[in-house]
């Protein structure tokens, strides 16, 4: 079996089963949007209007809570120096474990994310292009927020840091995943932001894995 | 295959303060050298060093295969162990699963992690998830890629400070038997190891 596979399988091991896994993020998004009436009120209209860009902005914020575990598991117990030796690059890793996070949380948090618009009263025709920018933009929170989790391994409180860290650079896939949905909503051109959003989804994972390596190898020399 | 390492003028340090400077050391197919010193001299430090995973602030590690030199991250990526004061195990997964992974990373194959298993008798413990494992039960999960995985270079920093005096002499064998095949261990240990191996000094 090759090395990145290898490292796949694990990550995906790990991300699914320890502490949670999705339901963590999951259970999140699900809090968030019913507190969203309590904080509102509870016209309808209202909060239709609001309910695509609340929804789309708290996917970004869930995806934001199980980084800490991407890289801080393996240099607490040592495995980032097992893994630093072994036969795939540190890139490869990072890359990899930036895929088993979109698999495991990202992705659950795509598919959940239609039912919580509709739930708030947004039209069910939204739910493709939120599917498909939560799956899109997913991307680029798992592999950003990875370089925020490498950076800020060992530090304590690290949890809190990577969010100052990322969430700065969240702010073109929220704006763009928010322009895709909302120009989807009201009939106007839905592909030029939804393009915008794959190509800063794809510049991040084509980029983010050296910087996690880079982060990953100061951390642990 | 590495065959020899030398390690010339090596010089580490931990933030602005040097920890080992001008470091020679020459180590040949089927030689063992522990390192002493006392706590803080540098030996994790510098065993790190030679794995590649702290950037030396002087000197070089040489690796050779024969007469021809190796690439220093070829040598350690294929053919180099480092053991370090953490086992690197997940304490949420079963400890098969965590040694499995260890060894096929390292290069072995799911039977050499089995029979290596045996060999330090872990076979019962396997479907145990590694919190429920002792110190000394888990050491043993790491030093099983040492046995599964074949690697020419051991860099091993107190390996056997958890291990009972059973347990000392079946990784003695180990190391004999590395060595005695080509083998070269690098090992900082404050007890003495279980297999001849010439003591070098670090730090003043």
């Amino acid at each position: 079996m090759s090395g990145l596979a290898l490292i796949f399988r694990r990550e995906l091991a790990l991300s699914w089963a320890g502490g949670g896994g999705p339901f963590l993020a999951l259970g999140f998004y699900i809090a968030m949007a019913s507190l969203l009436p309590l904080a509102l009120g509870a016209d309808p209209a209202r909060m239709a209007s609001v309910a695509p860009g609340f929804a789309w902005l708290v996917l970004a914020l869930a995806s934001l809570l199980s980084l800490e575990r991407m890289f801080e598991r393996d240099f607490e117990d040592g495995a980032l120096d097992l893994i630093a030796l072994g036969p795939a690059p540190l890139e490869m890793t990072a890359l990899a474990k930036g895929l088993a996070q979109w698999i495991a949380i990202a992705a659950p948090l795509a598919l959940l994310a239609p039912l919580i618009v509709t739930a708030l009263g947004a039209p069910m025709r939204l739910a493709p292009i939120v599917v498909i920018c939560g799956l899109v933009g997913g991307l680029s929170f798992c592999f950003l927020g990875g370089v925020g989790a490498a950076l800020s391994l060992g530090s304590r409180r690290g949890g809190v840091l990577i969010a100052l860290i990322v969430l700065p650079l969240f702010t073109p896939p929220v704006i763009f995943g928010a322009g895709a949905i909302e120009a989807f909503g009201v009939g106007l051109d839905w592909r030029t932001p939804l393009l915008l959003l794959s190509a800063y989804s794809l510049a991040a994972v084509a980029l983010c894995p050296f910087a996690m390596a880079a982060a990953a190898r100061n951390a642990i020399s | 295959m590495i065959s020899a390492v030398s390690i010339e003028g090596l010089g580490v340090a931990r933030g602005d303060r040097p920890l080992i400077t001008g470091f020679n050391l020459a180590l040949e197919a089927g030689e063992a050298v522990a390192l002493a010193g006392r706590n803080g001299a540098g030996k994790t430090s510098l065993l790190r060093a030679i794995a590649g995973l702290i950037r030396p602030s002087g000197g070089r590690v040489v690796f050779r295969s024969g007469d021809a030199e190796i690439p220093p991250e070829d040598a350690i990526a294929r053919d180099a162990h480092l053991i370090g004061h953490q086992d690197g195990l997940k304490l949420s997964r079963s400890a098969w699963d965590e040694v499995l992974f260890q060894v096929l990373w390292s290069g072995g194959t799911a039977a050499s992690a089995r029979s290596a298993c045996a060999r330090l008798g872990l076979t019962n413990l396997l479907g145990l998830q590694v919190r429920k494992l002792s110190a000394g039960q888990r050491r043993r999960l790491a030093l099983a890629r040492l046995a599964a995985s074949p690697r020419s270079l051991w860099l091993l920093d107190e390996p056997l400070a958890p291990l009972d005096r059973d347990q000392r002499a079946v990784v003695g064998e180990l190391m004999a038997e590395h060595l005695a095949g080509g083998g070269l261990i690098l090992a900082a240990a404050h007890d003495p190891l279980p297999v001849t191996a010439r003591p070098v000094e670090i730090g003043g």
